[in-house]
């Protein structure tokens, strides 16, 4: 874990001295495709829009499936997120499949507030399970809506012990403070880019790599357009 | 009530419009290919007094006397038309049993006001037991906290169904299974209304075990109206005074825009497996799509006239545009739709696809309701199965749809493929339009474009018009669209819409009866005068000030007609392009047995 904070740290250091040019050309693009996973209502298009546009915004329920992107340009590599944010109504579950095909990364969410919605993250799991190939899709759990934590039904420890037992990888976000979002997304884009060790239990808090990014967001990395 | 005056008012304008000199020329000669109307029935009408006293007049020209029915709403207490036997049928066989002692001449109109009642008070008595079940249930105090705790977040789904202001709304809809449980609710939670749709369901099978269907219940104030379609039954309890036509043409829009969310097939299979599944599982998050039909339905005259409202474009924009559509094409593509401020600007369509069917209005009107009932389309690009109720009620399109123009948000691209795995490419097909649109400026020239005033037709008592041709262009099955210009004063606030929308119902009513259909109505109302109009080439119906005289009116329409002729090129899709997309035809989704079989497991045997 240490290491791969350093290597974070590191690698954010680079991103620092480098001057970083606008659209540059870098080394090498690598396509990233996550997939969201989780009850209706969770937040996962909050998270979603987060991810792709640093903005929070109370949607409505999603139709289908929702694809945004997000550019994310690193020292030595630009990754390129495909999101596929799908609908957590039931009606869309048969199709649901169709989008975590091929995903190199899944985030199953749930509603810190909401213990149900744990209980249906391990079904969704159980789903994966069925699904992935071992090794091909980076699996993550994400405990959503940390800001009403003051109304938390699911504790830390439980959402650690589960990914623990399944060898997850596990954090707790707020897409409507922003905390720990970009710092997810950094850490998705490098497990699943990279062949870092993937990191379980929750992201440290001191992982933090805000730099004065002019786009007003309030913590992360320089992100891209 | 405000509908009283309204009709008081209309009895006293009638007499004006009949004390006139009656001096028109024959309608025929003025509007051209006006078909000769039937014999006067009005006469025959024993259900409206004043009607008949209009009709009685001195009369002159036979094509004029029969058309220009100077009438009143026949919505004065609870009536039934005579005609409308098969109701009256109905209910003397409900009341009969129920309650049934009558003896008068009147025989359905009693019968029908006393079932009517008796409905009212089941509901009433259901709505008591609710009440009941509510204290029962919980204490006072948590209910009270619960109430007190969100306030603000009071939807018209948390609405306390035991008040007065939820009896009081203008058209409730419920949709329940055939076991009774509740699937939706306009207003209210469906839970706190299960009750009421057990006494909605009892009606039904009630009638039903006596061979027979139940249609419709009229009371002083309410009509309800009943729809049993497969494994649903949809009632609409309304105090709008539409014909029970609209009402369940009304019905029907909600089945169908159930149907595009989940297809008729799996509907059926599901409730063939478990006959009291409880629907809303699946329908949970689409009651904002649901809501917004009913919304949509109220305020829009398109699901009235069963027509498309194109937004008005100079046809070279709107050819430049098709064109652009025409050009970004992948293979399974089959319909690609251009939407701005909710309305259409173009449409093309897969070659085979338009030989074996159109797209009905209706279709299009489902799709113009899920996108403007949902702001979820604003996040980013959605590709999501949605059926096609009238196009083919079993089988699910896979759906693109994305903004061109973010973060306004008012040009809307929807892409229809066969293909569920064609995500990538079709969204390449946006790239395309996305960039041809950005060269020829389009987005900019959309952006002006706006519905007209009807200051533009140049006839000064014409305040308002709706018109809607018949097959455009001449005899090509075309989507069906009609034209209106913007509402403008008197008619600028929600209240005077929504009066002028009810008179156009009421015309339209008038117009479509199955029992006694007009092909020309002049209705002369309390604070503007209509004239409706219906031949083989189009439907029309016109609003005027008060106090034009026929002959006016009938200069004003041949003058409209004229100025729609000369207009109809910016007013309508006229030529939709077409493209091939499809390399081997039977994969038209009409004849693909995949697709159904992907219907068919929708959801419901889903693990979770």
């Amino acid at each position: 874990r240490g290491l791969f904070i350093i290597r974070v740290f590191l690698l954010f250091l680079m991103g620092e001295t480098l001057p970083r040019v606008p659209g540059g050309v870098p080394v090498r693009t690598l396509r990233v495709k996550m997939v969201l996973l989780g009850s209706s209502g969770v937040g996962k298009s909050s998270l979603a829009v987060r991810f792709s546009k640093d903005q929070f915004r109370d949607s409505s329920p999603t139709v289908g499936c929702a694809y945004l992107t997000r550019v994310l340009y690193l020292e030595d590599i630009t990754l390129r997120f495909e999101i596929w944010d799908t609908a957590g109504q039931e009606k869309y579950h048969s199709v649901t499949p169709l989008y975590y095909r091929g995903a190199h990364a899944a985030l199953v969410v749930y509603d810190i507030c909401k213990k149900e919605t744990f209980v249906r993250a391990q079904v969704w799991l159980r789903e994966l399970e069925k699904q992935y190939i071992p090794g091909s899709t980076v699996v993550w759990l994400i405990g959503n809506k940390e800001d009403l934590s003051q109304n938390r039904e699911v504790s830390l420890q439980e959402g650690q012990n589960l990914a623990q037992e399944k060898g997850l990888s596990f954090t707790e976000t707020s897409a409507l403070s922003g905390d720990r979002v970009n710092e997810l997304l950094l850490a998705v884009g490098k497990s699943s880019s990279h062949d870092a060790p993937v990191q379980t239990g929750r992201l440290s808090d001191n992982l933090s790599l805000s730099n004065g990014v002019p786009q007003g967001s309030d913590s992360g990395p320089t992100f891209g357009p | 009530m405000e509908e009283d005056n309204h009709q008081d008012g209309e009895a006293q304008e009638v007499k004006i419009s009949d004390s006139q000199p009656e001096s028109i020329p024959p309608a025929d000669i003025l509007l051209g290919n006006h078909e000769c109307p039937e014999p006067v029935e009005g006469n025959h009408s024993t259900a409206d007094d004043r009607n008949q006293s209009v009709d009685s007049q001195p009369s002159h020209v036979g094509a004029e006397e029969s058309g220009l029915d100077a009438d009143v709403p026949p919505h004065l207490g609870a009536k039934l038309e005579p005609e409308e036997t098969k109701d009256s049928d109905c209910l003397n066989n409900m009341s009969t049993h129920l309650d049934g002692t009558e003896t008068e001449v009147r025989v359905t109109d009693n019968d029908q006001s006393d079932s009517g009642e008796f409905v009212v008070t089941m509901l009433a008595k259901a709505k008591l037991e609710e009440q009941g079940i509510g204290v029962k249930g919980r204490p006072s105090p948590l209910l009270e906290a619960g109430i007190q705790e969100s306030p603000s977040f009071k939807s018209q789904r948390d609405e306390d169904v035991t008040t007065d202001s939820w009896r009081q709304h203008r058209k409730h809809v419920f949709v329940l299974s055939e076991a009774g449980k509740p699937i939706y609710s306009r207003y209210g939670s469906e839970e706190a209304l299960s009750s009421t749709m057990g006494v909605m369901m009892a009606l039904v099978s009630f009638v039903q075990s006596g061979d027979n269907l139940i249609r419709s219940v009229y009371s002083e104030e309410h009509t309800v109206v009943f729809l049993q379609k497969g494994p649903l039954v949809l009632v609409c309890v309304s105090s709008s005074r539409q014909s029970e036509q609209q009402l369940l043409g009304e019905l029907l829009y909600v089945y169908y825009q159930i149907i595009s969310m989940l297809t008729q097939a799996s509907i059926s299979r599901i409730f063939e497996h478990k006959k009291n599944y409880d629907l809303r599982r699946l329908l949970a998050g689409s009651e904002k799509i649901l809501d917004g039909l009913l919304n949509l339905v109220d305020s829009d005259p398109s699901f009235l006239l069963a027509a498309v409202h194109c937004l008005p474009l100079a046809s070279s924009l709107r050819d430049s545009l098709s064109q652009i559509l025409q050009k970004a094409i992948t293979p399974n593509l089959v319909f690609s739709i251009l939407i701005a401020k909710n309305q259409l600007l173009t449409i093309v369509q897969e070659k085979t696809v338009i030989e074996d069917a159109r797209l009905e209005p209706a279709d299009v009107h489902l799709l113009l309701n899920l996108i403007g009932a949902s702001s979820a389309f604003q996040a980013g690009e959605i590709w999501t199965p949605i059926c096609l109720p009238l196009f083919n009620p079993d089988c699910y399109f896979y759906a693109y749809i994305s903004y061109l123009d973010p973060p306004e948000c008012t040009v809307c691209l929807l892409l229809l493929s066969t293909d569920k795995e064609a995500f990538y490419a079709v969204a390449e097909c946006k790239r395309k339009i996305e960039e041809a649109m950005l060269t020829q400026n389009s987005l900019s020239l959309i952006a002006k474009a706006q519905l007209y005033s009807v200051n533009q037709v140049g006839v000064s008592d014409l305040r308002h018009f709706m018109y809607k041709p018949f097959d455009v262009p001449d005899n090509y099955r075309q989507l069906t669209q009609f034209t209106s210009p913007e509402m403008e004063a008197p008619y600028s606030n929600e209240e005077e819409k929504m009066r002028l929308l009810d008179l156009y119902r009421y015309m339209h009513s008038r117009i479509h009866s199955t029992s006694r259909p007009l092909k020309l109505i002049y209705h002369v109302a309390e604070k503007e005068t209509l004239l409706a109009w219906v031949t083989s080439k189009f439907e029309l119906y016109t609003c005027f000030s008060p106090l034009v005289t026929k002959t006016c009116a009938i200069t004003a329409i041949t003058k409209l007609l004229r100025w729609i002729k000369k207009e109809e090129d910016r007013l309508f899709i006229r030529y939709p392009p077409k493209y091939s997309t499809t390399p081997n035809p039977s994969k038209s989704s009409k004849s693909s047995k995949s697709e159904q079989q992907d219907s068919t497991d929708n959801g419901y045997l889903s693990p979770l």
